[in-house]
C-alpha cells in the first residue's frame, strides 16, 4: 500500500504502520456482518436450554462464523489494544504491557477456537 | 526514555470543554476497551458450553441475574456505540465527512443510532425469550 521509494526511505513520522492500519480496517469491515450474526443469532436463541444451544453451533454455518468471528474479532483487538498501550504507556514496562496484550489476544482466539471445535465434534 | 520530569503540564481535561467530537472519540476507545473484556467472556461462554451442561447452566444462570443483565445491556450499548462510530471512521477513511457541519451531523446520528440499537435489541430479545 505504499510506494517503493516511500517504503525505501522509510517516509512518515512514524516510517512504517500502513499495514496495521489496513488489517485493522480490514478486521473491521469483517466484524460488522460477523457480529450482527452473532447478537441476531444470541437474540434468537433467547435463554434456550443446554441442548438447543450446542445443536445450533454444532451447524456448519455457525461453526464457522464463529470460528470466523473469534478470528476477526481478536485481530481486531489486538490492533485496537497495541494503539491504546502505545498513547499511554512510554516507560519500561510498554514492550512487556505490549506484548502481553498481544499474547493474551491470540491465546484467546485459540481457546475460543478449541471450545468451538470441542462442541462441534463433541457429543 | 523517562518522561517522568517535574515540569508542569498545560491543564486539559480540567479546562477544554467536552465537545461531541473528543467525547465520541473517548467513547470509542472506552467501548473498544469494554468490548475487549466482553471478548473475555465471549471465550470463557464457549469454553463452559464445551465443559458441559453443568458449567454452562452456572454462566448462564449469571446472565440471568441482575448483574447480569446490567452487564448485558451494558455490553450491548458499548458493542453498538463502538459499531456505529466505527462506520463513521471507515465513512472517514474514504476521505468523505470531514466538514464540521457532517461531523457533527454523523456524530449524532452514532449517537441517536446506537440507543435506538440498543432499546430494539433488548426489546427483541425479551420478546423472544422464553
Amino acid at each position: 500500500m505504499r510506494s517503493p521509494l516511500g517504503r525505501a526511505r522509510g517516509l512518515g513520522s512514524a516510517r512504517e504502520g500502513v499495514e496495521s492500519w489496513w488489517l485493522e480496517r480490514v478486521m473491521a469491515v469483517a466484524l460488522v456482518p460477523l457480529t450482527l450474526w452473532f447478537a441476531a443469532s444470541l437474540i434468537a436463541l433467547g435463554g434456550s436450554d443446554y441442548t438447543t444451544f450446542i445443536a445450533w453451533l454444532k451447524t456448519p454455518l455457525a461453526a464457522l462464523l464463529m470460528v470466523l468471528l473469534l478470528i476477526a474479532l481478536f485481530s481486531h483487538l489486538a490492533l485496537g489494544l497495541q494503539v491504546v498501550i502505545e498513547d499511554y504507556v512510554h516507560s519500561g514496562a510498554k514492550i512487556p504491557v505490549l506484548m502481553a496484550a498481544h499474547f493474551a489476544c491470540f491465546a484467546l482466539a485459540i481457546a475460543g477456537i478449541l471450545a468451538t471445535v470441542r462442541i462441534v465434534l463433541g457429543d | 526514555m523517562s518522561k517522568s520530569s517535574a515540569r508542569p503540564l498545560s491543564p486539559h481535561l480540567q479546562i477544554y470543554r467536552p465537545q461531541l467530537t473528543s467525547v465520541l472519540s473517548f467513547a470509542h476507545r472506552l467501548t473498544g476497551v469494554a468490548l475487549g473484556i466482553y471478548a473475555v467472556a465471549l471465550v470463557a461462554w464457549l469454553t463452559a458450553a464445551a465443559a458441559g451442561s453443568q458449567p454452562y447452566s452456572i454462566v448462564q444462570n449469571f446472565m440471568q441475574s441482575l448483574l447480569g443483565q446490567v452487564l448485558l445491556v451494558g455490553g450491548i450499548f458499548c458493542f453498538f456505540l463502538h459499531l456505529c462510530g466505527g462506520i463513521r471512521h471507515l465513512l472517514w477513511d474514504t476521505g468523505r465527512g470531514f466538514e464540521l457541519r457532517a461531523i457533527y451531523a454523523s456524530g449524532w446520528i452514532v449517537v441517536a443510532a446506537s440507543t435506538v440499537l440498543t432499546v430494539a435489541a433488548w426489546i427483541g430479545s425479551s420478546i423472544l425469550a422464553r
